[in-house]
């Protein structure tokens, strides 16, 4: 199965680590990875701040890189929510502007193939074991755009709780948003941060070593009032736990 | 809209007063949270929610779609039972006919059951100004009115208060409006229940008109329906001699069938509760019993405007349930009033710059007053993509666009200050159209790592305020990938 990595901007330029463990992984369950370098940014910042007009050249460069897969794999509800959820989207309004159909035709095909890290896994490859170790006391955040858009569901927990050595305790208020946002946390930085703190504080109430996500850019936000609180606690993405393996253990 | 709210900051702004602000902050907290789990427990007992929600959007939707023709039967059915309809196309015109009509009964005092079009157009600061004294009714409503203060909650507009801050503005202002606080008032439920149930009472009873706005109006009959908890709308409802109620253009159903969706999904939605304790009805006028004069003002106010966009005409769908209140996270810690707007919350955030314009500060911010996560839509009984309208907003916010001003179509200019946001947009998204521009830049920013600050100059620095940066790797991924060829040579 040839499978391309769809890593996210900012995972490439702040988190490569998470690429190295999607590969590391996938390529453990026996799956052909490709990395397209071509690829830059899905353009949901743009989409989401009300840049339609920027968004559209990065969604069409997007199906231009991807389009020839079998499947696309991304480590982000959120960017994976971008391209099922939104790329359709932004073909009807061009479609109701009069503009025609020729961008929803661009974006469809890559609409359907589009999976996040932990669907793709549980879904297409059919598998929840996934032989990772991880001696660690993990509590888990669902995502929004994970939770709501794609509807992870269970999931990212069944995928966590068969990981060897792993201690999973439960989020309270799992549900709530985390405070990101994209732009939402530069435009609405108190609030943002309010809702950070609260989440960091759930977090550290579960005495969980691990906060973990499928999504880099709420652990960074999270991540930033962690280092700034000077708690334990540390974030860390799924991919990397379901790396994570007695030989090669995740540090 | 009304005009206490006038020249309210941006929406960050207020925010930032209700985020360091704890008491409220603590009673946004334990109410939200409170109500939040009841509605979800509500909602789980019914198997069929899922088929509600879409018969109430689908009906909602019909209805907009041939509003002309049931607001045209609505006003045959209220005259033929013998009422008499108004049509107000904004705030002064509704404010006018109702001024109006009061004095024309002679009295210079009404009762009012709690509703939001009369927040919206202001009319107790219209009626004030003629002379006429308008005495709220509904419980939370009369705790703001007595308080000098404004309601932050669609269906608690005293959300933000607790216990103790009732009781005393309840000991403090009573008087001054008719019937005192009785002596040594404390701050338990029942007792201060009972202070509001003798000092409205006088009311009650005196009142010869009544104010009221409408939940739902029924074409076919010409039937107006008030659904609430406490029994006070009832009395204002039933008393006075004449009746005036104040509602909304997009507040109907078509039939009586219609209704029965919506008497199910409002009350779970709202206070969790399987059916509202009072559900009033009322057709014109009966000889001999309730109101002898009744009087129907219809309020656009922007709505046919909002019914014009294809995105945000979704907003009209809207019953006023305040569940997506409830359930989000930038209500619970901005509290209602940083919304500047009867409307706060989620659907404040959608309907106001709809209904007003984003030309204010207030209003083109209100669109970016959210993480985009999505629980209010999940939770609106009647299926309004809340973040869907947001990012349409923001759209017209910054970069400008067509829309619908009283009627007229206009192209309005991208609003000010998103100048430079504009800017990097563009030089991020030509960045990101060129793979090798942004490597050479990513490159770039890793040499250079460790002269990076964590906390940021300039705009930045409401990032830098509260979390730090995460510091860059040594490598991207992409250099990673193509130096080690996908990880199958030399090392990690």
């Amino acid at each position: 199965m040839r499978v391309a990595l769809f890593l996210t901007c900012v995972n490439d330029t702040l988190y490569p680590d998470t690429g190295r463990a999607v590969v590391k992984l996938l390529t453990r369950l026996g799956v052909d990875v490709d990395f397209p370098m071509g690829q830059t940014c899905c353009g949901q910042a743009h989409y989401n701040t009300g840049y339609r007009q920027e968004a559209e050249p990065l969604a069409r460069q997007f199906s231009d890189v991807f389009r020839e897969y079998e499947a696309i794999v991304t480590p982000s509800g959120s960017c994976g929510a971008m391209v099922r959820e939104l790329y359709p989207r932004m073909g009807e309004r061009a479609r109701a502007e009069g503009r025609g159909d020729t961008l929803a035709r661009t974006l469809a095909p890559v609409v359907p193939k589009t999976y996040e890290l932990t669907e793709f896994l549980v879904d297409v490859l059919g598998v929840t074991d996934v032989g990772a170790y991880y001696p660690h006391k993990v509590t888990y955040h669902p995502t929004c755009h994970g939770l709501r858009s794609l509807g992870l569901g269970e999931r990212p927990r069944r995928l966590l709780q068969a990981v060897k050595g792993l201690e999973l305790v439960e989020l309270p208020g799992a549900d709530e948003c985390c405070g990101f946002g994209g732009t939402f946390a530069v435009k609405n930085a108190d609030v943002s941060a309010a809702m950070g703190l609260d989440k960091v504080r759930n977090a550290e109430s579960t005495g969980a070593e691990v906060l973990c996500a499928a999504d880099n850019s709420c652990l960074m936000h999270l991540g930033g009032t962690m280092t700034r609180l000077r708690t334990d606690l540390r974030p860390v993405h799924i991919a990397e736990i379901l790396a994570s393996t007695e030989e090669e253990p995740l540090k | 809209m009304s005009g206490t709210y006038l020249g309210m900051p941006a929406f960050p702004k207020a925010a930032h007063e209700a985020v360091h602000n704890t008491t409220l902050r603590g009673n946004l907290r334990h109410a939200t949270h409170t109500i939040r789990a009841k509605r979800a427990n509500a909602v789980a007992e019914m198997s069929d929610w899922a088929e509600l929600r879409e018969a109430g959007k689908q009906i909602k939707d019909h209805t907009l779609r041939h509003l002309d023709r049931y607001l045209v039967r609505l006003e045959e059915s209220v005259q033929a039972a013998g009422g008499t309809v108004h049509w107000a196309a904004d705030a002064d015109e509704a404010n006018r006919i109702v001024t109006y009509l009061v004095k024309a009964t002679g009295e210079s005092e009404v009762v009012k059951v709690k509703s939001m079009a009369t927040q919206e157009i202001g009319l107790n600061e219209a009626l004030e100004a003629e002379g006429i004294a308008a005495y709220e009714t509904d419980l939370a409503e009369l705790i703001v009115q007595l308080g000098k203060d404004r309601p932050s909650h669609i269906l608690v507009p005293a959300i933000h208060r607790n216990r103790g801050e009732i009781r005393d503005i309840f000991a403090r202002e009573m008087s001054e409006w008719g019937r005192p606080a009785p002596e040594g008032l404390t701050d338990t439920p029942a007792e201060l229940a009972e202070a509001a149930r003798l000092h409205l009472r006088e009311k009650f009873l005196r009142a010869k008109v009544g104010i009221s706005g409408a939940n739902f109006m029924v074409a076919e009959t010409g039937t107006l329906v008030v659904v609430e908890s406490e029994g006070n709308g009832r009395m204002c409802l039933t008393l006075p001699e004449t009746l005036i109620s104040v509602v909304g253009i997009e507040k109907i159903v078509p039939t009586w069938r219609d209704l029965e969706v919506f008497l199910q999904t409002l009350p779970r939605s709202s206070t969790a509760e399987r059916m509202n304790p009072y559900t009033s009805t009322w057709t014109g006028t009966t000889d001999e019993d309730g109101p002898q004069t009744f009087h129907l003002v219809l309020i656009d106010n922007g709505r046919t405007d909002t019914l014009a966009d294809e995105v945000g005409r979704q907003a009209l769908r809207c019953i006023r349930c305040s569940a997506c209140l409830n359930v989000c996270p930038v209500y619970e810690r901005a509290g209602g009033h940083a919304y500047g707007s009867v409307y706060p919350g989620p659907i404040g955030a959608i309907l106001s710059p709809q209904l007003r314009g984003t030309g204010s500060e207030i209003d083109s911010s209100l669109p970016y007053a959210s993480s985009l996560c999505g629980a209010c839509y999940e939770v609106c009984p009647v299926a309004i993509d809340i973040p869907e309208v947001l990012v349409h907003l923001r759209e017209r916010v910054a970069q400008g666009g067509p829309v619908t001003e009283r009627g007229d179509k206009v192209v309005l200019k991208p609003a000010k200050g998103h100048a430079a946001e504009r800017a990097a947009m563009r030089a991020a998204r030509w960045a990101f159209g060129h793979p090798g521009v942004l490597r050479t830049g990513q490159r770039l920013a890793s040499r250079t790592r460790r002269f990076h600050p964590r906390t940021l100059p300039g705009p930045g620095r409401a990032w830098s305020a509260s979390r730090d940066l995460p510091a860059l790797p040594a490598e991207p991924f992409r250099d990673w990938w193509q130096r080690t060829n996908g990880g199958k040579e030399t090392g990690k």
